[in-house]
């Protein structure tokens, strides 16, 4: 089957334009959240998005709805540990922990509840994009616009945030507020890329791209856009050769994004020793 | 009367449960030149944390520019290059310009966005700091002297009327040192910038600074550095010979 031939059907349209919506926005928070240690962030956020999305299946919630009605508890949950992190004086890896077995616990529980883990949480954990449909999309394009605003309007504190935050205090910048913005938008990323790799590799999706570019790039805006390009080949890349080899759509967005890790990783060291 | 730049009162910082500083008092007025020396672990840096609402304080008051910290809000007229940074990440992907252009953000409105006259601003900052033909160039690339100027670069740039600085000669040799400290006495002398130096250096900044202040956990002197190497406290503190020597060691 041709590539055009694939292009043709329209579950494969839309999860091209929702998978590049999600990938660029993971792609971007992805850099600061390397940079500020707050990788595993992700990670922690969608254990909490699986009990949500637990809670949302026991209550009997539209699965349209599902991923929409994820997204107070798991705003709610950054926040924790935000504010974990500040007011308790935890560290943040050992805050993600709190929440993030917090999240998954409340979901098991509520899975057994339930009578056991059904056909539509498994979907959740590991993604299901080529069931994208037309309200995804709409509520990807939403949550894409508001997350990419809110970078363009904070981008330069949250640079700032992100070098030093002792010297972003100096510089007058709410440091607090611009941390609270980070997390709330990795919140709503997360809640969204569940949809593309599943709850399980969500982290991957913030990560790999931004470790990618930090190999390559060679100034901030750089890094970033570079970190985009990355996640979006990767997608696209992802949809097309799970459909032709018909292999899971997450996993193999991954993979991809792992190799170019690898390829990045090797330019880099091939770069310095020509140097 | 002018107002004072910064203002210190009564301050008591805890950390733990240990006191770190006690009954801290002093002032700094429009274009002083102050070093603060102490030894190792006499609460220099918390100091000028504390001044800066970076720590959080027991009791006192912290006035800057006439303003409490707490209702402080023009941070453009203050510059701060730290001792270290505090989670700096070598690998860290901003340039020379990205970094220096940090220091242009206070005082902007949000979006926060450089203006043509702020890039001429970092371009003339580059220059002066003799850094421009680094200026694409990574910072974790650099060495620790040329990182240390990009720093300073960083917290001249918006041209600030005080300028604290904390250990900031600590990664660089001898003689880019001597270049520093000349650097910021044209600084103090020409605009007239107020300086406050962190220095374990205590011999070097007797050349430099107009006023001395020691630290130990409380302020044990605050005067000139004359006054220091003829105090009778000093010498009962330091011993005859070791004032000798930081007297006349510059």
């Amino acid at each position: 089957m041709g590539i055009v031939e694939i292009l043709s059907f329209g579950f494969i349209q839309r999860a091209l334009i929702a998978g590049s919506l999600i990938a660029v926005l993971c792609s971007v928070l992805g850099v600061f959240l390397v940079l500020r240690r707050l990788s595993l962030i992700g990670d922690g956020l969608a254990h909490v998005t699986f009990g949500s999305v637990a809670l949302s299946l026991i209550m009997g919630v539209n699965p349209v709805y599902v991923t929409v009605s994820a997204i107070p508890m798991v705003m709610f949950s950054s926040m924790g540990i935000l504010k974990l992190t500040e007011k308790a004086r935890i560290y943040g890896d050992a805050a993600i922990g709190i929440v993030s077995s917090i999240g998954i616990a409340g979901g098991i529980v509520l899975a057994s509840v339930a009578g056991g883990f059904n056909v539509d949480l498994f979907s959740y954990l590991f993604g299901n994009i080529l069931a994208v449909g037309s309200t995804d999309m709409i509520i990807a394009a939403v949550l894409f616009i508001v997350v990419m605003l809110s970078v363009a309007f904070f981008y330069r504190d949250l640079f700032a945030i992100t070098f030093d935050e002792d010297l972003a205090r100096c510089s007058g910048i709410r440091t607090r507020t611009i941390n609270s913005v980070l997390v709330l938008m990795t919140a709503l990323t997360v809640v969204l890329a569940m949809k593309v790799v599943g709850i399980m590799l969500i982290s991957a999706l913030l990560i790999l791209p931004a470790v990618s570019a930090l190999q390559v790039a060679r100034s901030f805006k750089s890094t970033i856009i570079a970190s985009c390009c990355f996640a979006t080949i990767s997608v696209t890349i992802g949809i097309f050769g799970s459909f032709i080899l018909n292999l899971p759509t997450g996993g193999f967005i991954v993979i991809v994004n792992f190799i170019f890790f690898i390829l990045a990783f090797t330019w880099k060291h091939i770069r310095k020793a020509r140097v | 009367m002018a107002v004072d730049v910064l203002n210190i009162e009564e301050l008591w910082v805890k950390y733990n449960g240990a006191e770190v500083l006690r009954r801290i008092s002093f002032r700094v007025g429009p274009g002083d030149y102050v070093g603060i020396v102490g030894p190792n672990g006499s609460g220099k840096s918390t100091l000028i944390k504390a001044a800066l609402g970076l720590v959080g304080a027991e009791s006192g008051k912290v006035a800057l520019f006439g303003a409490s910290l707490e209702s402080f809000t023009e941070w453009r007229r203050i510059g701060y290059l730290p001792q270290r940074l505090k989670f700096f990440n070598p690998n860290f992907p901003a340039t020379v310009e990205e970094i220096v252009g940090l220091g242009l953000l206070a005082g902007k409105r949000l979006p926060r966005k450089l203006t043509d006259e702020d890039r001429q601003a970092v371009e003339k900052t580059l220059e002066f700091m003799g850094i421009t033909e680094i200026r694409k160039r990574i910072i974790g690339e650099l060495s620790g002297g040329q990182q240390q100027r990009v720093l300073l670069a960083r917290s001249v740039v918006g041209k600030p009327e005080l300028l604290i600085l904390d250990e900031p000669t600590t990664a660089l040799d001898p003689e880019t040192r001597d270049k520093f400290y000349t650097l910021l006495k044209n600084l103090n002398k020409e605009l007239g910038t107020t300086v406050i130096l962190v220095t374990h250096d205590t011999a070097s900044i007797g050349t430099y600074a107009s006023r001395f202040l020691y630290v130990d956990k409380e302020l044990i002197f605050n005067g000139t550095f004359d006054e220091f190497c003829h105090s009778e406290e000093m010498t009962n503190l330091f011993g005859e010979y070791a004032q000798h020597l930081i007297c006349h060691m510059h």
